[in-house]
């Protein structure tokens, strides 16, 4: 188990490689001079000369890779000029506030999405698996960002359940029930369409394992039908929806951005986007490399899960 | 075409999003002659107008701006951008995924190297990245949307071609000299254009979402110019004040996606016929038995009696009939061969004993199961549920495919022991130990630990026959449980099958289509063919002198245990589809004797001799003995 471990953690290093290329390339991209288009509206002739340096600019492509990727495994991500702070420091502090937003929704559209696939397809074309279709393709077809509009407009402005936005409230205890109630809307929001592609996917998993051979054996056994759905068939179906939820947990970790504007949730997703409209290129090199490595590592973790799960994997 | 439309339009929900979807694309591209106010000009005396005031059906904006024109003038380019991204993701996707596909080897790993990178990022977030080099901007959004994509149709595209690239059309292509170039758009792109379709059907809608979703954050289209995102962007700030500003673009993304997707799905279901499984039903926990069913069930002394048993499945609108009245008895301890060609209906036979053949499609019509007094085509599926696996149990044929490949043999044991005794943690390892030295299983403890897959075809067979055992129950079936096994591991589980019948006094129901294992271990058996018991009768005197002709063929065509391969193709001709029944009897088109009278009606199974039955007007001769 150690030794896959250390296989799969190796097996991301070339990929956390190619990652850091493709930025490479895409910040490459930009017409002009690399220098005064990445500090836009900062570019002072001291701030130009200063990042000239910094990147070397000056020197060729490749050389220029290798320096940007040295600094970054130094932790030197360079400077927001937009907001005179080190790049990294502000990953740091606003990257806890997208985790905790994207890890609640992540849990909450798997176990949302799995038990509603699994529903449906043992009720297959009954009116519960009828009602969750239709549900999912609502769910699918919403842009999170009006859902997540229409949440606050009604259940913080009429209801007056939740705050209308932000992490914390502006006065008062910083505790978990103030972070809660300040969580639901934004999480619940994120995780509609994840959970609705899960539940896709679950219920098709769900359908095909339901037709083998051991589901029959099970039910030659004399266990319960729960039992056999529960815990064989969904078992089972497991294996085929676990690589989906990594890939949704893609889908939730950059979705965050829509829902971090919409709520106003201190996160990473805002402030790429702010640094976006600021042209704070660096800023936004630095978020999106960040963020990418994460989901990198969170996908190892996702594949040990799978191997816990299925033991025809060579660990 | 038509075929595809007729299909299409079975789906009445696809059907639906097609309708909506062509009004709101009739509407886009009519809204340039529309007599509508102008989308741009700002009025800020006029704002916020409520939704049907006059001059604005939808009201105006924070600008005073006409909404329904701004709508239509929104969805127009919502709908463009996202198809334009679709149609460029699909083109360059797919182009990558031919090529990698095709030409396999280094250009292949290279090319996919590339797209797995590319799919390592967070979907929305490299299109952020894209954009944040590009510059804020509609024409930006769009790439950035449509490279975000591309991996997608590279990936789908790669994995169809690679499917067909060494089929013989291909083959007979390049054998005729066509150039790569020649052959790809000849032979490989008609072949991968539907997937082409299916993967851009279910990915446009994201893409207009996608679009939207960028100009939302500002990073689309920029004032004055608006689609439907950046009309939402716009409008938040009032959310509380006038949220029909928010709601009307909010609403008109929904509806279009969602149409989008109906269709979509439609169109899936109609070209991909591996992802329709979903549309297929699977079986419920125990086989329906018709309603109408009469009450044949006569009150028997014997352990099992199967009445005119009949077994449908009903596809579409043909019915077959896979057992078409078929009776048999078992008594206690006795071991009754079930002997037949593949789709002969002896499995199914067995199966409707447990209740077990797959229902939907599988319907008991009618016919009773009595077992000691009880018919089982009665029982509610809760007392099934206490009938399956502890009177009665069931050995199927392949155990790979039957263990369930994810638990431990100890778990799977523990959990057949538990589902019909509550007993305690020790206990109920002590159960499955013995219960594996009971099928000889050397090295026990070890075994519950192993899942399926790490054991042998016959260490396999044994576990299934163990779980069999699990509850002592009065009944064995035993569905061709060595035909997946090679023959020297089949004389073992034979073997074990007979010292167990000996050990526990097991009656044993054995399904073969191998006269040799019948001879070993059966004391009486039943030869079915398309559906019907042809003989039945005491096995050593059908194996000495069959009166069948169907059953002295089997006999013939197969060689003493242990010898090889068992080959029934030595039969002539293929048994009669099950619903295109032959009027009389049904193995005449195969029948060396047969006679004109043979097929004009119905031949009933006839006594012959005290034990014995045939179905046949003119039977081999029974030698005495
Ligand atoms: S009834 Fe006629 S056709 Fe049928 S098996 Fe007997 S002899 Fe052959």
């Amino acid at each position: 188990m150690i030794a896959y471990i250390i296989k799969r953690l190796l097996s991301a290093i070339p990929v956390l490689l190619g990652i850091s290329v493709i930025v490479f390339i895409i910040m490459a991209l930009i017409p002009g001079d690399p220098a005064t288009a990445i500090l836009g509206s900062f570019a002072t002739p001291e701030n130009v000369e200063k990042l000239n340096r910094d990147l070397g600019l000056d020197k060729p492509m490749i050389q220029r890779y290798f320096i940007w990727l040295g600094n970054m495994l130094q932790g030197d991500f360079g400077r927001s000029f937009s907001l005179n702070k080190d790049v990294l420091d502000e990953i740091s502090e606003r990257f806890g506030a997208t985790l905790v937003l994207a890890g609640v929704s992540f849990v909450l559209c798997s176990i949302l999405g799995v038990v509603a696939g699994a529903l449906s397809a043992s009720r297959q074309f009954g009116i519960t698996d009828k009602l969750i279709t239709l549900s999912v393709l609502i769910g699918i077809s919403i842009p999170s960002f009006f859902l997540g509009m229409m949440m606050i407009l009604f259940f913080s402005v009429q209801l007056r359940w939740f705050p209308v936005s932000g992490m914390w409230p502006i006065y008062g205890a910083r505790d978990l029930s103030a972070l809660l109630s300040h969580l639901f809307l934004p999480a619940v929001a994120l995780s509609v369409v994840a959970t609705g592609v899960i539940a896709r996917l679950s219920r098709s998993a769900m359908l095909e394992v339901l037709r083998q051979d051991f589901i029959r054996t099970a039910r030659a056994k004399g266990l319960s039908e729960a039992r056999v759905i529960w815990r064989h068939a969904l078992k089972a179906a497991m294996v085929s929806v676990i690589p989906v939820l990594g890939v949704q947990a893609g889908f939730v970790l950059s979705g965050a951005v829509y829902i971090e504007m919409v709520f106003q949730w201190p996160g990473v997703g805002r402030m790429l986007v702010e640094a976006i409209l600021k042209r704070d290129i660096l800023l936004v090199q630095g978020g999106v490399v960040f963020v990418a490595a994460c989901y990198v590592m969170f996908n190892i973790v996702v594949d040990i899960i799978q191997s816990l799960l299925d033991p025809r994997i060579k660990t | 075409m038509t075929r595809f439309m007729a299909l299409f339009a079975r789906s009445q929900l696809a059907f639906i999003g097609l309708i909506i979807l062509s009004l709101i694309l009739i509407l886009a591209i009519l809204t340039p002659w529309l007599p509508l106010n102008d989308p741009n000009v700002i009025d800020t005396s006029n704002r916020f107008k409520r939704p049907f005031s006059e001059d604005s059906i939808l009201g105006t904006d924070h600008l005073g701006r006409d909404l329904l024109s701004r709508l239509l003038w929104g969805t127009r380019l919502s709908i463009a951008v996202g198809l334009c991204a679709a149609i460029i993701a699909a083109f360059i996707g797919s182009a990558i995924g031919v090529i990698a596909g095709f030409y396999g080897g280094h250009t292949d790993n290279i090319i996919m190297r590339g797209v797995d990178m590319l799919m390592a990022f967070p979907y929305i977030l490299l299109a952020l990245a894209i954009v944040a080099a590009l510059g804020p901007g509609l024409m930006n959004a769009l790439i950035a949307v449509a490279i975000v994509n591309i991996p997608f149709f590279a990936r789908n595209i790669r994995g169809v071609t690679l499917g067909i690239v060494h089929r013989e059309f291909v083959d007979a292509a390049r054998l005729s000299g066509m150039s790569n170039a020649k052959i790809i758009i000849n032979e490989i792109l008609p072949n991968v254009f539907p997937v082409i379709v299916v993967a851009m059907s279910t990915t446009v809608g994201w893409m207009i979402l996608e679009t939207a979703g960028l100009s939302f954050l500002g990073l689309g289209s920029q004032p004055p110019q608006a689609d439907l995102g950046s009309m939402l962007g716009e409008a938040r700030a009032a959310i509380i004040t006038s949220p029909y500003t928010s709601v009307v673009p909010g609403v008109m993304i929904l509806i279009i996606v969602m149409a989008i997707n109906l269709v979509g799905d439609g169109i899936r279901d109609v070209l991909d016929p591996r992802l329709k499984s979903g549309a297929l039903s699977t079986p419920r926990s125990t086989t329906e038995v018709a309603k109408n069913k009469s009450d044949a069930g006569l009150k028997t002394q014997t352990l099992l009696s199967i009445n005119g048993l009949k077994t449908e499945f009903r596809i579409g609108n043909r019915i077959l009939k896979a057992v078409n009245d078929v009776s048999l008895t078992v008594d206690k301890g006795q071991c009754v061969g079930i002997i037949g060609e593949s789709g002969s209906g002896k499995s199914v036979t067995a199966l409707s004993i447990m209740r077990l053949v797959s229902s939907p499609p599988g319907i008991i019509t009618d016919g009773s199961i009595d077992f000691k007094g009880d018919d089982l085509l009665k029982l509610s599926s809760e007392d099934l549920r206490d009938f399956r696996g502890k009177k009665v149990s069931y050995v199927f044929q392949d155990p790979l495919s039957t263990l369930h490949p994810l638990y431990t043999v100890g778990q799977q044991l523990s959990e057949a022991i538990q589902s019909h005794n509550h007993v305690g943690k020790l206990e109920k390892h002590k159960k499955a130990l013995e219960l594996l030295q009971a099928v000889r299983i050397s090295n026990p403890e070890k075994r519950l630990n192993s899942y399926p897959h790490e054991l042998s075809g016959g260490m396999r067979q044994r576990i299934g026959i163990a779980m069999a055992l699990a509850n002592d129950p009065d009944i064995i079936i035993a569905d061709e449980p060595t035909t997946a096994l090679d023959v020297t591991v089949q004389a073992q589980i034979l073997k074990l099958f007979q010292d167990l019948r000996r050990e526990k006094g097991l009656a044993l129901v054995f399904i073969t289509h191998d006269f040799g294992v019948i001879s070993q271990i059966c004391d009486k058996v039943a030869v079915m063919y398309a559906g019907k018991v042809v003989e039945t009768g005491p096995a050593a005197e059908i194996l000495k002198s069959p009166a069948h002709p169907y059953t002295a063929r089997l006999k013939s065509c197969v060689p003493e245990l242990g010898q090889g391969k068992r080959n029934l193709i030595a039969i002539p001709g293929f048994p009669p589809m099950i619903d295109n029944m032959p009027s009389g009897c049904a193995f005449a088109s195969r029948c060396g004797k047969a006679e004109q009278n043979c097929q004009s009606a119905m031949v009933d199974i006839k006594k012959i001799g005290q034990e014995r039955a045939v179905r046949c007007l003119f039977p081999e001769e029974i030698k005495a003995g």
